[in-house]
């Protein structure tokens, strides 16, 4: 039978601190099976937003339904079937791989022979079979990450939520950290991600919703939402410091759907980048470094909110 | 309801459990050398000086019989301070295990009460251990003295429920510092561990009686003694177990602001 409920249900959510609030009055719905995105700057408040999901965090005003449950009333039969991963590791690092997964798994009530059982397949799932005797503190960062998303996965979660999973590590850890989710994600695990990485939510994000000082201030796929709010491409251009600023009073000549000035480049968004760049050429400007790219959801979030995403 | 709350913190107390594993031996080590230390220095060692010229002031009993009971309950609040302050920083703080349990079924209370009962059998560890060395050191001179291990027990836990209550509510480690020296080393040297309370000047004695470790001393003392009465016996049992059960409600408290933001 077809689930039509949503998994998670928002209207209006909320959540002060004081007198500071974090998350002000957002809706969304997520559906079984989707892959779901907070896409925002540090202090948007995802990661608010995700501490309220994973019932450790009551809301301060609005209406949330996880699971058909409410968050407060019923925390600990959510979180029974929910899969996070923190932000920050919260490992037992003085314990040992397996024996963070045997810990974690009593947590959720388990029979010793599951989790022995789900412990084999989810080190064999994130690669760290080999090191299942080995204590958890001299780890990598890239292979930490990857434990607590086996670890999450022990009571085969209807939601898994993952705050931030990528960030610190370098490039290499993130994209087999990447590789995982994208399994997960075929496999048909719901996942909910928060990110201020753009690369991240598009390769992973069914559908997206972006945060910026606790608002929603747009929501759709990444494909959509680069429709509605950027052009095909986008032109970068990059002069001498010196001659930064009146080289891009007389780019403005060049016709653009839009153009941004930013600190140390000038966007140029265009449908054709390379016809742009003949007419910036023709002006007799030249710049330093050219790129015509596609337009990406830090385009996105450029024309949304006036800044950018940055780490 | 109760049944679920007492499974959920028995989770957590096998948590606990898988932790010690990695360092038992250490800790049994430990536990059994300090009494040989105490006993050997203050037992045998000092108790020679004291019986020697004031045998009449206790009262014509040994040094020995005097003292042991005294770092009895003593043992039990230093293993109570030992187990509630930096493993419970630790847990919110440095590894945030704690956060890592509350994104599980297991609610704040659940887990409080998990490393509570975990308390609980250290104290019982630690005390039963420093009660066999006693016997060895020819301390423990009727059954009746063997009451006052779950005294003890019970001191230890006026100790520990307040001070985890309070642990886990802080940011920095630098305020344990504090309650070891301010704290635990005074009442271990005043609350009639050594001499009795009778001793010190007669403004200080309100003090001393208002502490735990004393009411657990005296109570250890009078049953190893073997002259405990009914009335003060329930006197000191009353004032630990109060002081125990605020602790709970506390902790129950600040667990739930601290891991529920």
């Amino acid at each position: 039978m077809p689930d039509l409920q949503p998994l998670i249900y928002a209207r209006g959510l909320v959540k002060r601190f004081g007198s500071f609030t974090a998350v002000d009055g957002i809706d969304f719905d997520l559906t079984r099976g989707e892959a779901f995105g907070f896409l925002g700057p540090n202090g948007a408040g995802k990661s608010s937003t995700m501490r309220m999901i994973g019932c450790v965090s009551p809301p301060s005003g609005g209406e949330l339904s996880i699971l058909g449950m409410d968050p407060v009333a019923q925390g600990r039969e959510i979180r029974a079937r929910l899969g996070v991963v923190p932000q920050e590791d919260t490992l037992d690092v003085e314990l040992t791989v397996r024996e963070n997964l045997l810990v974690y798994g009593r947590y959720f009530g388990l029979p010793r022979d599951v989790i022995h059982e789900r412990t084999a397949q989810l080190l064999e799932f994130v690669q760290l079979s080999d090191r299942a005797a080995d204590q958890v503190e001299p780890l990598s960062g890239g292979m930490k990450r990857r434990l607590t998303i086996a670890r999450s996965l022990i009571n085969e979660p209807d939601i898994l939520l993952l705050d931030e999973p990528t960030t610190g590590l370098d490039p290499q850890a993130r994209h087999v950290v990447w590789d995982r989710l994208f399994r997960l994600k075929q496999r048909g695990v719901t996942l909910v991600l928060t990110t201020h990485y753009m690369d991240e939510a598009e390769q992973l994000c069914d559908r997206l919703v972006v945060m910026d000082g606790g608002k929603i201030v747009a929501g759709g796929s990444p494909r959509a939402l680069i429709g509605q709010y950027a052009t095909p491409e986008v032109l970068e251009l990059r002069f001498d410091p010196a001659d930064h600023q009146q080289a891009a009073d007389k780019v403005a000549a060049v016709p653009t759907e839009r153009r941004e000035v930013l600190a140390d480049r000038i966007l140029l968004y265009v449908a054709d980048g390379e016809a742009a760049l003949a007419a910036v050429h023709a002006l007799g400007l030249e710049p330093v470094t050219s790129l015509v790219r596609r337009s990406t959801l830090e385009d996105v979030f450029l024309r949304l909110t006036g800044r950018q995403l940055g780490d | 309801m109760t049944a679920v709350t007492g499974s959920l913190a028995v989770r957590q107390l096998r948590f606990w459990l898988t932790d010690y594993r990695r360092t038992w031996r250490g800790s049994i080590y430990s536990s059994v050398l300090s009494p040989v230390l105490f006993l050997g220095a203050f037992g045998l060692g000092l108790a020679t000086l004291i019986n020697e010229h004031s045998a009449a002031s206790l009262g014509g009993m040994s040094y020995l019989d005097f003292v042991a009971p005294g770092l009895l309950a003593a043992t039990a609040m230093q293993t109570a301070v030992g187990e509630c302050t930096y493993p419970v920083f630790g847990s919110v703080k440095w590894n945030r295990t704690y956060q890592a349990a509350a994104a599980s079924p297991l609610r704040p209370a659940d887990i409080f009460h998990g490393h509570v009962l975990f308390c609980t059998l250290r104290l019982v560890m630690n005390c039963t251990i420093f009660m066999v060395v006693a016997a060895l050191f020819g301390a423990v001179r009727s059954p009746g003295a063997l009451l006052a291990l779950p005294v003890a027990v019970l001191t230890g836990l006026a100790f520990a429920t307040p001070i985890e209550a309070w642990a886990v509510t802080r940011t920095r480690d630098t305020s344990f510092a504090m309650i070891y020296r301010f704290g635990m080393i005074p009442m271990f040297l005043f609350s009639g561990t050594f001499f009795p309370v009778s001793q010190l000047p007669s403004w200080l004695r309100p003090v001393a009686y208002l502490t735990p470790l004393w009411h657990g001393v005296a109570l250890c003392r009078a049953l190893s003694l073997g002259v405990a009465t009914a009335g003060s016996a329930l006197g000191h049992i009353g004032y630990l177990a109060a002081l125990a059960s605020a602790g709970i409600v506390a902790g129950n408290r600040s667990y739930r602001r601290r891991l529920y933001v």
